[in-house]
């Protein structure tokens, strides 16, 4: 049976969000087309962006100047008008859905699944999704017809884009009723390195690296291997860093290739935003750390001593 | 101006979860049961603008097993002036859709002007009631505050978002959810505590607020993801560097 299926593309104004290549694996696996919503206002290179996903069949933009913001009073209100013609709506797990998905659902009188990170049946609706930090998966049932998920993205590989792009585009100037939140403006950080979401190879430090001054050297260390850099939640609430670094449970939850972890003991809630990382390794002068029972290298030793002396290695 | 905020009883998070024979649920009998750490935040939050003189009236509720009566006398003894436990099984009290629908019946018959929420709870990790309590009052909202200041009918907040900070502003009423950065809830004191008992705790059932609620997600099972074994262990710097290079991890 042919599913029908929308995906709501979370972006920035300009791109695309990476965690929306993740959750087009996930509207694959429940058919071999989709269809796509981008929300907005005035951003021509996410459309052009967007329509080049694969399996695409049709693109519905709706833009409107309150949409520009990723606002969710009037973001939910516009997807809401279309939700009736779908099996299942896909968001990618990120905060801009987090914000938007939930009132929506609630709108719509559905019990959303978010952070799925396995579709086990999709005739029979069955999902798994993490619970308590990601300790536990929990396997549940819907017993609904419309199904709104979000898609974890840590456990869906990506689809990339192909190069073509010959898809119909709908455009939509959704009529909004009056807007009750006012966009004031972002603090967005500047980053010249990768980006933490979507990045091969992960530098992360913690409360371990002391001062601000010392968190160089996690930057340093990063340089080396082309790196994003991450933190622990102590780090950010120390203010070695600002919280969009912050990986965990309430932070971003990435599965790089390669995960460094210095300085930082190994927190539940730590390990919740980084334990499907392929490779973990961790620098701790603590040889009880709990990230050693989970790390596939492990370094005891000061930080101080030893990467400085990495630096050095991998600049030879 | 009186707030709403809501608590959640849940398993400590220093707690290392289990789950028990029926494969269909955790374990709770004799683990450590706490307010849930967002909503203790929240209710911070609350207690300080009562302080500041901002909000006349903070109102604690808690939707669940009469269990959760403890954790409304912490509320109250943080410094609520008054608690409400919507008794209800647990499937209705997982659900944040039905504990939404109950929210939103409370908060229309006895007039709330604002809702204080954590984002999310940590046991399901949903982040979904608050949106979806806004949702059904049709009131604005904004998640995952880390600072809220408030003009007269206005409030702004700076909201955690995965690029940085996102800063909004909305009319009361409105729904704020919040972050762990927020604020440090207080420590209570002996003598509070004590003082919390006298305070009002009324319970209500969904029949008094006439609600039917019946969740549409059925738990099927739980079980625990695919361990990482620990790897190895190196207390030397060169065996350490060596192996990485010869598994080309540095690449
Ligand atoms: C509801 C809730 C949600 C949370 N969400 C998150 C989250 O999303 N992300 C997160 O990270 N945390 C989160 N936390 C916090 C978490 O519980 C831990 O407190 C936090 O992860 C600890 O950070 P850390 O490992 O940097 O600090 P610590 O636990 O203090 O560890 C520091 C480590 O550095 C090591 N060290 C110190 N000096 C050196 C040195 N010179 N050389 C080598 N090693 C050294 C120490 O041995 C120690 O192991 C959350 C907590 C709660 C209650």
């Amino acid at each position: 049976m042919a599913l029908k299926i929308l995906l709501v593309i979370t972006h920035n104004g300009q791109s695309i969000d990476d965690q929306v290549h993740n959750a087009v694996t996930a509207c694959l696996q429940l058919d071999v087309n989709y269809h796509a919503m981008v929300l907005g206002h005035d951003c021509q290179s996410v459309i052009d962006e967007a329509r080049k996903m694969k399996g695409l069949q049709k693109l519905f933009f709706l833009e409107h100047v309150s949409l520009e913001f990723g606002l969710a009073e009037p973001s939910a209100e516009s997807i809401s008008q279309f939700i009736s013609d779908y099996d299942y709506i896909l968001f990618p797990s990120n905060t801009t859905s987090k914000n938007i998905l939930p009132r929506l659902a609630a709108l719509q009188n559905i019990s959303p699944i978010t952070d799925v990170c396995e579709i086990v049946d999709k005739d029979d609706r069955i999902f798994k999704r993490p619970i308590y930090a990601g300790n536990i998966i929990e396997t549940v049932q819907s017993e609904q017809d419309i199904n709104i998920l979000s898609i974890r993205s840590a456990s869906f590989t990506k689809t990339p884009i192909s190069s073509e792009a010959n898809v119909d585009i709908e455009h939509i100037s959704p009529d909004l009723s009056s807007i009750q939140s006012k966009h004031l403006g972002c603090e967005i950080t500047k980053l010249d390195r990768p980006d933490l979401v979507g990045a091969k190879v992960v530098v992360s430090g913690g409360r371990g690296l002391g001062s601000v001054e010392s968190f160089q050297l996690i930057y340093d260390f990063a340089d080396c291997l082309d790196a994003a850099v991450g933190a622990s939640r102590a780090a950010v609430d120390a203010g070695f860093v600002s919280n969009d670094y912050q990986v965990g449970q309430t932070g971003k939850i990435i599965a790089p290739d390669v995960y460094y972890a210095i300085g930082i003991s190994g927190a539940i809630q730590h390990m919740a935003g980084m334990k499907d990382s392929r490779i973990i390794i961790a620098i701790n002068k603590d040889a009880d750390a709990p990230i050693f029972k989970s790390c596939d290298y492990g370094l005891v030793a000061d930080l101080f001593d030893v990467v400085p002396k990495l630096v050095k290695h991998l600049k030879k | 101006m009186k707030v709403l905020v809501p608590l959640k009883r849940v398993i400590d998070y220093n707690v290392v979860v289990q789950i028990d024979s029926s494969q269909k649920n955790v374990v709770t009998d004799h683990v450590k049961m706490s307010i849930n750490p967002f909503d203790e935040i929240a209710l911070e939050e609350a207690v300080r603008l009562h302080e500041s003189g901002v909000i006349d009236e903070v109102v604690v509720v808690s939707v669940g097993s009469e269990l959760s009566q403890e954790q409304l006398r912490q509320g109250l003894a943080m410094g609520a002036h008054r608690a409400i436990l919507i008794s209800c099984d647990d499937a209705v009290a997982n659900d944040p859709l039905s504990v939404a629908k109950i929210l939103s019946t409370l908060v229309t018959r006895d007039d709330y002007d604002f809702v204080l929420m954590g984002k999310q709870a940590i046991d399901n990790d949903c982040n979904q009631t608050g949106q979806m309590l806004a949702g059904l009052l049709k009131w604005p909202q904004a998640t995952f505050a880390s600072k809220i200041s408030f003009s007269t009918d206005e409030i702004s907040v700076s909201r955690e978002v995965d690029g940085g900070l996102d800063n909004i502003s909305c009319q009361l009423p409105a729904v704020v959810t919040v972050d762990l950065r927020l604020n440090d809830p207080r420590y209570i004191s002996l003598p509070n505590i004590m003082m919390a008992k006298s305070k009002p705790l009324q319970v209500e059932s969904l029949d008094d607020l006439k609600l039917n609620l019946t969740p549409c997600l059925k738990r099927i099972s739980l079980e625990f993801p695919q361990p990482r074994t620990s790897g190895e262990i190196f207390t030397d710097f060169d065996l350490f560097v060596k192996k990485l290079d010869e598994e080309e991890v540095w690449r």
